[in-house]
């Protein structure tokens, strides 16, 4: 349950503050940045904030199909998220961890059921943003972007259909899903999520001598996906022991 | 119409935690036993440590029957209808819940079989809760004992005992009842933090302690140990190492050559003749309609469908519904006060990455009656319980105690820092059963096959909210004494809503005018027909609720196979 006060929302504007004077240090990246991988990328990124360029080379250089968004659905969800988890001083965030891939993707599976809330939702945040500061989300500054979804946060944006709080909950659940979860499912590319939360990685076995080593901080970060481990991936289904329909009488 | 199969001696409605466990002893005694359910069979490659799977996507409960029914609920028979779940609690497989439950294997506290006669003894009629309908249970823990010894050692459980014939090991619970002897398997192993909160309740003069689960802490019954990798928690166990149903019980039964498991076998209603005695169970397989006849029926299908197939199953001799001429099926329903957990920041890293959430530290002090209540206003108590449980996008999804918005480069650096300090609490309070709380029909939402779904009213009474705001105080005491910089509570009471810690609907005591099935389990009005599960409970204790339905089912079938002429010919 998420209750915004009045000091919240005072503490919020404070923040912006502080990220507005962060971005006032991005730099632009050279045409070469496109060529790059998203990994040599995100560890290229330095403790500068990056600006809305960052991203746009990143989308280019990943070759990545749109499988249910539109272009311009697209181009506004890697503009949230990249508000939500910005890259930053603490290292790559929602933008290279893909979260707006996986969103794209799961819309067509898991998330199929937020298909049109996601259509109608985008829309509703767009026109808000055009009415009351005067731009297309992804064409406003950093600062601006982040006092729309405060409005959208706290439910002050109008034009919503229900409640703008319910939209951008969902779509902060689902960024931190496409930056926290299983790398197989298009986000958290590069365990960039896991990284920055110092989550050591995926173990089908953790030791005891495992878990000291866990406790001095000596547990290094194995930079695995479950489905490295082929015991529960589709091509074992060939070596799979007797079908255990088999036991029954 | 439906094709009639062959007779059955035993048909039991539900392969989960206590059909499951009945199965055993029936087909050990040579009894020809069915099993319909309504899930498959699920196995260690099912199982990947997948959170995105397993705890934001449901999988695989998603797909099954239970999902098509997933309850509708609402706080008073006043209120309006809340907003519907998407994923059952409960999972259709063979084995059902226990192959992705967390696995605590609690015995209840004697008191919570005699909570009214204790209450009254203690401190006066006066201090059982106004509209409560709560009753003794028809026995003891004694009766009890033998057989929660029984499964702790047919199906596996890791503890260490506190009372072994009234000897106290102070290194076990203190305040739990006397056990004829030790756990099969010694407690899961600690870790730092676990260690940290152990001490921190010392400290207070607490007395803290593993708790039980059914999980292997070392190879069991040719099964592996855990591998403590941290997607226990709503998800199976890749080495068979949680000991579910699937991998002991059942597989135990099979080999007896008496138990033929029948998957994707979706009972819609038990059947009676003109007499009103129960023949048999009709079941839809791919649209195909069976009708399996059967001398017994052990209805095990979990709380909420339990009581909807009885109310489902109507007939000129039940026209309310199977077995509820008395208007009691569907009554005494309640369930564990969860939603008012505490949660704490620390200063430093917990290392809960890996583990499980039936490994960690339990005490019992503020639990049951094993405080004076003398000078308080409830009865009943908490089990406070600090375990090592985490995944990567829970913990992004942490509270930031107020101290950071919650997304943006402050809320980044505050996860980059924290997301492994924040810890939250497991506090299972005893609920006791109310007038107004009750399961029925829906009269709106149905399932796929046009039947009502089944519907919650009910709300937690001011006994069980006082319990919640006491238990938070405790717990806060605890992570403050173990260095906890910040303490969240989260609002106490409201609507129960659907749980996974659901009882009644068919309780089990001597009176038949107040209580659905006898002190066996068996139906006051039918009695070839026995019930499983948690639903036979009248009192939920402060402690998960599966050891006890699984002592009880099997103590059910022990019974019919003693019986077996006179409760078959009945």
């Amino acid at each position: 349950m998420t209750f915004i006060s009045r000091r919240d929302l005072l503490r919020r504007a404070a923040v912006v503050g502080a990220s507005a004077a962060a971005t006032t240090g991005a730099r632009a990246f050279q045409a070469s940045d496109t060529e790059r991988s998203a990994e040599s990328l995100a560890s290229d990124v330095d403790g500068s904030a990056e600006s809305l360029a960052l991203h746009d080379h990143v989308m280019a250089a990943a070759r990545e199909p749109l499988e249910n968004l539109t272009a311009a659905e697209a181009d506004l969800l890697e503009a949230i998220v990249a508000r939500l988890i910005p890259t930053d001083a603490n290292g790559p965030g929602a933008t290279e961890a893909r979260a707006a891939h996986y969103i794209d993707r799961a819309l067509g599976g898991a998330l199929a059921s937020s298909r049109q809330t996601y259509t109608s939702g985008l829309a509703a945040l767009d026109r808000y943003s055009r009415s009351s500061r005067g731009k297309a989300f992804t064409e406003l500054s950093a600062t601006d972007q982040d006092s729309v979804l405060i409005d959208v946060e706290t439910g002050a944006a109008t034009g919503f259909t229900g409640s703008s709080a319910a939209f951008f909950a969902l779509v902060l659940n689902h960024t931190h899903q496409g930056t926290f979860g299983d790398p197989y499912y298009g986000g958290n590319a590069n365990f960039i999520g896991w990284d920055l939360i110092g989550y050591p990685g995926i173990r089908t076995m953790v030791t005891a001598a495992d878990q000291k080593s866990l406790e001095a901080h000596t547990l290094k970060a194995n930079h695995k996906s479950a489905y490295d481990y082929e015991s529960f991936t589709k091509a074992t289904a060939r070596l799979s022991r007797r079908n255990p329909d088999e036991r029954e009488a | 119409m439906a094709t009639r199969l062959k007779d059955a001696d035993v048909v039991i409605i539900g392969l989960g935690a206590a059909g499951g466990v009945a199965a055993l002893p029936l087909a050990q005694a040579g009894l020809d036993v069915i099993g319909l359910e309504a899930g498959t069979w699920l196995t260690r490659r099912d199982f990947a440590p997948d959170e995105l799977r397993n705890n934001f996507r449901g999988w695989p409960q998603a797909v099954q029957k239970a999902n098509q029914e997933i309850p509708t609920s609402r706080a008073t028979a006043s209120s309006p209808t809340g907003p519907r779940g998407n994923i059952h609690p409960m999972q259709n497989a063979v084995g059902g819940t226990t192959l992705h439950y967390w696995a605590q294997s609690w015995r209840l506290n004697p008191w919570d079989f005699k909570v009214v006669s204790e209450t009254k003894r203690r401190y006066g009629a006066a201090r059982i809760p106004k509209g409560s309908t709560v009753e003794d249970w028809p026995f003891g823990y004694e009766e009890l004992e033998p057989y929660y010894d029984k499964i702790e050692y047919e199906v596996g459980v890791s503890g260490q005992a506190g009372n072994i014939n009234g000897t106290i090991d102070p290194r076990g619970n203190p305040f739990e009842a006397p056990r004829k002897r030790a756990y099969p398997m010694p407690p899961l192993r600690g870790t730092a933090f676990i260690d940290k909160m152990a001490a921190a309740a010392k400290n207070l003069g607490w007395h803290p302690f593993p708790g039980p689960a059914a999980v292997n802490s070392r190879s069991y019954q040719n099964r592996s140990g855990c591998m403590y990798h941290g997607f226990c928690n709503r998800g199976g166990c890749h080495v068979d190492a949680k000991n579910s149903t699937a991998v002991t019980t059942i597989p135990r039964a099979q080999a007896t050559g008496h138990l033929k498991v029948v998957t994707r076998a979706h009972v819609t209603t038990i059947e009676v003749d003109k007499n009103g005695k129960m023949t048999g169970v009709n079941y839809v397989t791919d649209g195909v309609e069976y009708f399996q006849p059967a001398k017994v029926v052990l209805l095990a299908s979990f709380t909420y469908e339990n009581t909807r197939l009885l109310l489902l199953s109507k007939s000129p001799a039940f026209p309310n519904g199977l077995s509820n001429n008395h208007k009691q099926v569907g009554r005494h329903y309640f369930s564990h006060h969860q939603g008012a957990p505490v949660s704490a920041l620390f200063p430093f890293n917990l290392d809960s990455w890996y583990g499980l959430p039936a490994q960690g530290v339990a005490v019992d002090n503020w639990a049951d009656d094993n405080f004076d209540h003398a000078a308080l206003d409830f009865i009943g108590g908490a089990n406070l319980w600090a375990m090592s449980d985490k995944r990567p996008i829970t913990a992004a999804g942490m509270s930031t105690f107020g101290r950071v918005p919650g997304w943006g480069s402050q809320w980044k650096a505050f996860i980059k820092e924290n997301a492994d300090r924040s810890h939250s609490s497991y506090i299972q309070k005893s609920t006791l059963p109310y007038e107004d709380n009750f399961l029925d029909l829906d009269p709106v939402v149905k399932d796929p096959l046009g039947y009502p779904v089944c519907r919650v009213t009910a709300e937690f009474k001011e006994n069980e909210r006082k319990i919640a705001a006491f238990s938070q105080d405790k717990m806060e005491q605890w992570y403050r004494e173990a260095g906890a910089i910040a303490v969240q509570r989260a609002p106490v009471g409201g609507a129960m809503g659907v749980s996974t810690h659901a009882y009644g609907g068919t309780r089990m005591g001597d009176n038949a005018e107040t209580n659905v099935v006898d002190r066996f389990g068996f139906s006051h009005e039918v009695p070839n027909l026995g019930v499983l599960g948690a639903s036979v409970m009248g009192t939920s204790g402060a402690r998960n609720p599966t050891l006890t339905a699984q002592a009880l089912a099997w103590r059910t079938a022990e019974h019919l196979v003693k019986n077996w002429k006179k409760v078959s010919t009945a």
